[in-house]
């Protein structure tokens, strides 16, 4: 004969189980639903300074020591992008913004990763900055201007989530 | 006694003036700058020197330039800063056009460049103000206040436009520099006690 009385065992797991209930409806609200996915980039103010369209793809930017990484995924599902072309310019020890060998461009992995190596970036016009694009026409173009937290790094990242277009 | 106090007071200026511009002068980032960027930073560090200047004038607190004759230097200076703001201006616009254009429509993604702007477009106004003074007729009172109004703009904005700066500048000379710009304005305000024009009735 089963006894009617609830154990503690019982009581401990139907509380367990009313609070994930709870919790998970809790974050239904508070957490979009999934379909709604990754919102995209927008482009950053002043990203699209000194952008000169078309830069080459390059096995690395000038002598290097520096590296620019990242990653590309689509928006709403959170794909990586494989064979994305992202485009990257900086002022450096090797050229100001606007000199056409202070930019280059590399393509995305499998994994939707990219890394360009290039020349270490300088403080210019006030903080130690890089500029990416996203100009092709598969996606809407997106321009990005990360600030280094200090002009010594060695590397700097920006990530894309990109709009089909 | 005054002769060393005289002394001391230049040494102490010159030191203030000279270092700021000598160490940016001497900055690693101009090895891979154009003459044209460095200049145009140059020029802006000039001008954040004669900034300081002009409260010192202006209180006739230099020895060997009392009121009438500080005054008179002061104009001078302040022509001066007007010519280094619009190289610094001009230099940095051959530099990076889209920035410069960014900045001056206050849609720069960085926050030193408004301060900057508005630290420009004051100065051009305080200069234009005194330059116009005789022609518009400006009664003194007016002229004081509306002088002294943009003055402080321009030292606010033009001390917070180079602290946030990460530029040729050293940070300790930078801050040195824009602490005295800071109380010798204030110290000048409190003695010529501008402030009782606002007080007192129209005469």
């Amino acid at each position: 004969m089963t006894r009617e009385h609830a154990t503690r065992r019982a009581f401990l797991a139907t509380g367990a189980a009313a609070v994930a209930t709870l919790a998970t409806a809790a974050s239904g609200l508070l957490v979009p639903a999934r379909a709604q996915g990754l919102a995209p980039t927008p482009s950053m103010r002043g990203g699209a300074n000194n952008y000169l369209p078309g830069a080459p793809i390059v096995e690395r930017i000038g002598g290097g020591g520096f590296w620019m990484t990242g990653s590309v995924r689509r928006a709403g599902d959170g794909a990586p992008l494989q064979g994305v072309r992202i485009q990257i310019w900086a002022h450096t020890t090797e050229g100001h913004e606007r000199d056409p060998h202070s930019h280059g461009a590399t393509l995305t992995d499998a994994q939707g990763r990219f890394r360009l190596e290039m020349p270490q970036i300088v403080p210019a016009f006030g903080q130690p900055h890089g500029h990416l694009a996203y100009d092709d026409a598969a996606f809407e173009t997106v321009f990005l201007r990360p600030v280094m937290p200090s002009s010594r790094d060695t590397s700097l990242s920006a990530d894309f989530v990109l709009q089909p277009a | 006694m005054a002769s060393t106090r005289a002394v001391l007071i230049w040494g102490a200026l010159a030191v203030a003036v000279i270092v700021p511009v000598a160490i940016a002068a001497h900055s690693p980032l101009l090895a891979w700058r154009s003459p044209v960027y460095i200049a145009a930073g140059l020029a802006g560090v000039v001008a954040m020197t004669l900034v300081l200047f002009q409260p010192l004038l202006v209180g006739g607190y230099l020895p060997g330039l009392p009121r009438p004759r500080g005054r008179r230097l002061h104009r001078w200076v302040g022509a001066a800063l007007v010519t280094a703001v619009a190289l610094h201006v001009a230099g940095l616009w051959l530099t990076s056009p889209p920035d410069v254009i960014d900045a001056l429509l206050f849609v720069s993604p960085t926050p030193f460049s408004a301060w900057g702007v508005i630290a420009m477009w004051t100065v051009f106004a305080a200069a234009s103000l005194a330059a116009l003074r005789r022609r518009l007729r400006l009664r003194p009172r007016v002229w004081r206040l509306g002088h002294t109004a943009l003055v402080m703009v321009v030292v606010l904005g033009s001390v917070v436009h180079a602290l946030l700066i990460e530029g040729t500048m050293g940070t300790v000379s930078k801050v040195v520099l824009c602490a005295l710009i800071l109380a010798v304005t204030v110290k000048v305000l409190l003695d010529l006690r501008t402030w009782a024009l606002l007080a007192r009735s129209w005469r």
